[in-house]
């Protein structure tokens, strides 16, 4: 027989019953709230006189709606009033149901992808969810995460299970070594470059391979968050000495014996050699340049040194109308070169890139420069509080303000667009987030994705450069 | 939940691969506490010419004629046609939320994005995977015959077209027993208290730390 691989492993240790349809209930260990998707999860409760099923399981911090500039005046303060309500519905029902909150103002607030994780909350070997579609960061950690909808969050909370059905398996497998400038953002790109959005739907993908190995939990991080964006719910990496560095002494990690015991358990969060995929994708690392996304979606992407496509070149008729019109939208002409895309403004932050690493990463870039005259903004939104504490202490917030970029409170701000951070119509705009969907970041905004040291890099050029060429000027 | 059993209705061909859900409902609009009225934000940025704001009265806003839900000929539609991986992006229950509140009943795709697939049925929406060959002809036969309907049949899970003739599609059985009964996921679940208590006790003894309050 077969070895198992890492998601059936996961899904077994999970499993409460299987149905004979096919379906199947699932234990689940964490659920982490935001104010977005879990207001009318939590009506639904009270209307049906539930309460939730346990409790502790549960992690809440309001994220996508916060300002990220002065919060003195606290959660009254936030101007936009539908926002406020939001939050402050979040805190009502967290306060109600004895849940577990990091407030707008508690330092510990920020994403939830960044904050379960640098609480240990997220753990090897659990199954997480949040309604959240990028819940799949999470499985950096050999953990089973899945994004859900908002009946789902209600159906977690009164029953701490889920309905669903198993995946099957695809191995990304990255192997060799990783250029100097190319970093764990410019891998994800160019993986759903290959697969295509659509590529992942209905597998949990696994990315393993010595490059993937190499590669800090920052940085597998950022891999997983972007599974959802080649379609597939589960991103995994397999657990090794490097995820149980980083759990190590956090808040909710286990301690003593109990840690002891976790760790053995650990071990055996792999594949096994002989596990089979039902679909395996190889990748060479050293066909890895930067990356810097064209469209509207995020396999609408490209290397920098390379050029916009020309729809006309391209055979399918439907992708050819696809790229006409993300053309359109973006506001450029076929062929044009990536450096030549002048830009408006930058964003550094989101759960894809807003740690600590990623911070170093742009700071390294931006330090002893200024922000070109012809930006009119650049932001840097850390993920949580205690990153832009640990930035702070390592002085990286004035490296940002000395080059004219913008320090903010955590939140996923720009991301979004949620909160007042946006994209004016037409403007382009640098962004080490995830998604480059027409209007993501402010109506009629255009973004590009990029690594955090390449949105470094064009903060300070006004336009696309390679991050590698740059850092050697 | 609404119960889906059949449906007929008038069909709108949305000619585009990858819809995203920001495209289906704006972020701006995520902001509600409800569950309903999103149905005049439905695909907000494609239907108006201006930005929709949340609470705002969208009777009197610009609307895009080139935009398919509003052409005269397509009014009404509660069966929506569409292409390849359709709702990609966000977990927005909002996405199927406004669809609904908008009168859309089923969906007919070559693919859906998982996420966005699964909050369908938790809403009375049915989703219809069918071969993209299908889909094209389908997307033939609506723009070149004015009031083109389909009738939907869960139960027999079939598409019957005007003519009579009918186009099979697969649902799963759980999935399609509870749409065709308005089943509510909670109460089915809780039905097996006893077999997640006793998975409790087990990890419990095996995996105690994942057991760690949360405070
Ligand atoms: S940072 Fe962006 S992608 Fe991440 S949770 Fe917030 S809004 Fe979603």
């Amino acid at each position: 027989m077969a070895g198992k691989t890492l998601y059936d492993k996961l899904w077994q240790d999970h499993l409460v019953r299987q149905n004979e349809d096919g379906s199947a209930l699932i234990y689940i260990d964490r659920q982490l709230l935001h104010e977005v998707t879990s207001p009318q999860a939590f009506e639904g409760l009270r209307l049906a006189g539930r309460r939730p099923w346990r409790i502790d399981a549960n992690l809440a911090t309001p994220d996508h709606n916060v300002p990220t500039t002065d919060r003195s005046t606290g959660v009254d303060g936030i101007q936009d009033p539908v926002s406020r309500i939001q939050v402050k519905t979040l805190d009502e029902n967290c306060e109600s149901f004895g849940i577990t909150e990091f407030k707008m103002n508690d330092h510990r607030q920020g994403i939830v992808h960044v904050v379960g994780p640098e609480q240990g909350a997220t753990l090897p070997g659990m199954t997480v969810v949040c309604g959240d579609s990028h819940t799949s960061t999470h499985g950096a950690f050999a953990t089973l995460a899945h994004g859900i909808g908002t009946s789902e969050v209600e159906h977690v909370l009164a029953t701490q299970c889920l309905i669903t059905k198993k995946m099957k398996n695809m191995l990304v497998r990255v192997d060799g070594e990783l250029g100097t400038g190319v970093t764990a953002k410019d891998v994800v790109l160019h993986v759903i470059g290959v697969i295509g959005t659509a590529g992942g739907t209905g597998y949990a993908i696994e990315f393993g391979g010595s490059a993937i190995r190499s590669l800090s939990m920052e940085g597998r991080m950022t891999i997983c968050n972007m599974a959802i964006e080649a379609g597939a719910r589960v991103g995994l990496v397999a657990c090794d000495q490097t995820t149980i560095d980083y759990v190590r002494g956090r808040t909710y990690s286990p301690t003593g014996e109990n840690w002891d015991r976790a760790v053995e358990a650990w071990q055996d969060l792999v594949s096994d050699d002989d596990a089979e995929f039902d679909t395996v994708v190889e990748i060479a690392a050293a066909d890895i340049e930067p990356q810097v996304t064209w469209g509207t979606s995020p396999e609408m992407v490209t290397g920098v040194s390379g050029e916009v496509p020309n729809p006309a070149d391209e055979a399918d008729a439907v992708k050819r109308e696809g790229y006409t019109r993300a053309l359109q939208y973006m506001g450029l002409g076929a062929n044009q070169k990536i450096t030549d895309i002048q830009l408006d403004r930058v964003f550094i932050g989101s759960c894809t890139n807003s740690r600590i690493e990623d911070l170093r990463e742009a700071a390294a870039v931006v330090k002893g420069r200024k922000v070109a005259a012809t930006l009119k903004q650049a932001l840097v939104v850390p993920g949580s509080g205690l990153v832009k504490a640990q930035a702070e202490a390592e002085g990286l917030d004035r490296i940002f303000t000395d080059a004219g970029l913008e320090w903010r409170e955590p939140g996923c701000s720009m991301c979004l667009a949620m909160n007042p951070d946006k994209l004016g119509q037409g403007e382009h705009c640098a962004s080490t987030s995830n998604r480059n969907f027409e209007g993501r970041q402010g109506f009629g905004g255009r973004t590009h994705l990029v690594s955090p040291a390449m949105a470094a890099a064009a903060a300070i050029a006004g336009h696309f450069v390679d991050v590698r060429e740059f850092v050697k000027q | 939940m609404n119960k889906f059993t059949q449906h007929q209705g008038i069909v709108a061909p949305l000619d585009r691969a990858n819809v995203d859900t920001d495209l289906i409902i704006p972020k701006q609009f995520l902001k509600s506490i409800k569950r309903s009225g999103f149905g005049p934000n439905l695909f907000d940025e494609l239907r108006y010419l201006d930005e929709g704001q949340p609470d705002q009265d969208c009777s009197g806003r610009p609307l895009n004629p080139d935009f398919v839900l509003n052409k005269a000929r397509y009014q009404g539609t509660s069966i929506l046609l569409a292409r390849k991986n359709f709702g990609c992006g966000s977990s927005r229950e909002h996405a199927p939320w406004a669809l609904e509140d908008f009168g859309i009943r089923a969906i007919i795709a070559p693919s859906f994005a998982d996420i966005f697939y699964n909050n369908c049925f938790k809403n009375g929406l049915l989703p219809i995977v069918l071969d993209e060959a299908v889909v094209d002809q389908l997307f033939a036969e609506t723009e070149a015959s004015e009031g083109y309907q389909l009738s939907i049949d869960l139960e027999r899970q079939c598409v019957i077209k005007p003519d009579g003739s009918e186009i099979a599609f697969e649902v799963d059985a759980f999935r399609k027993h509870c749409l065709l009964n308005g089943l509510d996921d909670i109460g089915l679940t809780l039905q097996y208290a006893d077999d997640i208590r006793d998975y409790e006790t087990k990890r419990r003894a095996s995996a105690p730390w994942l057991f760690d309050t949360i405070k």
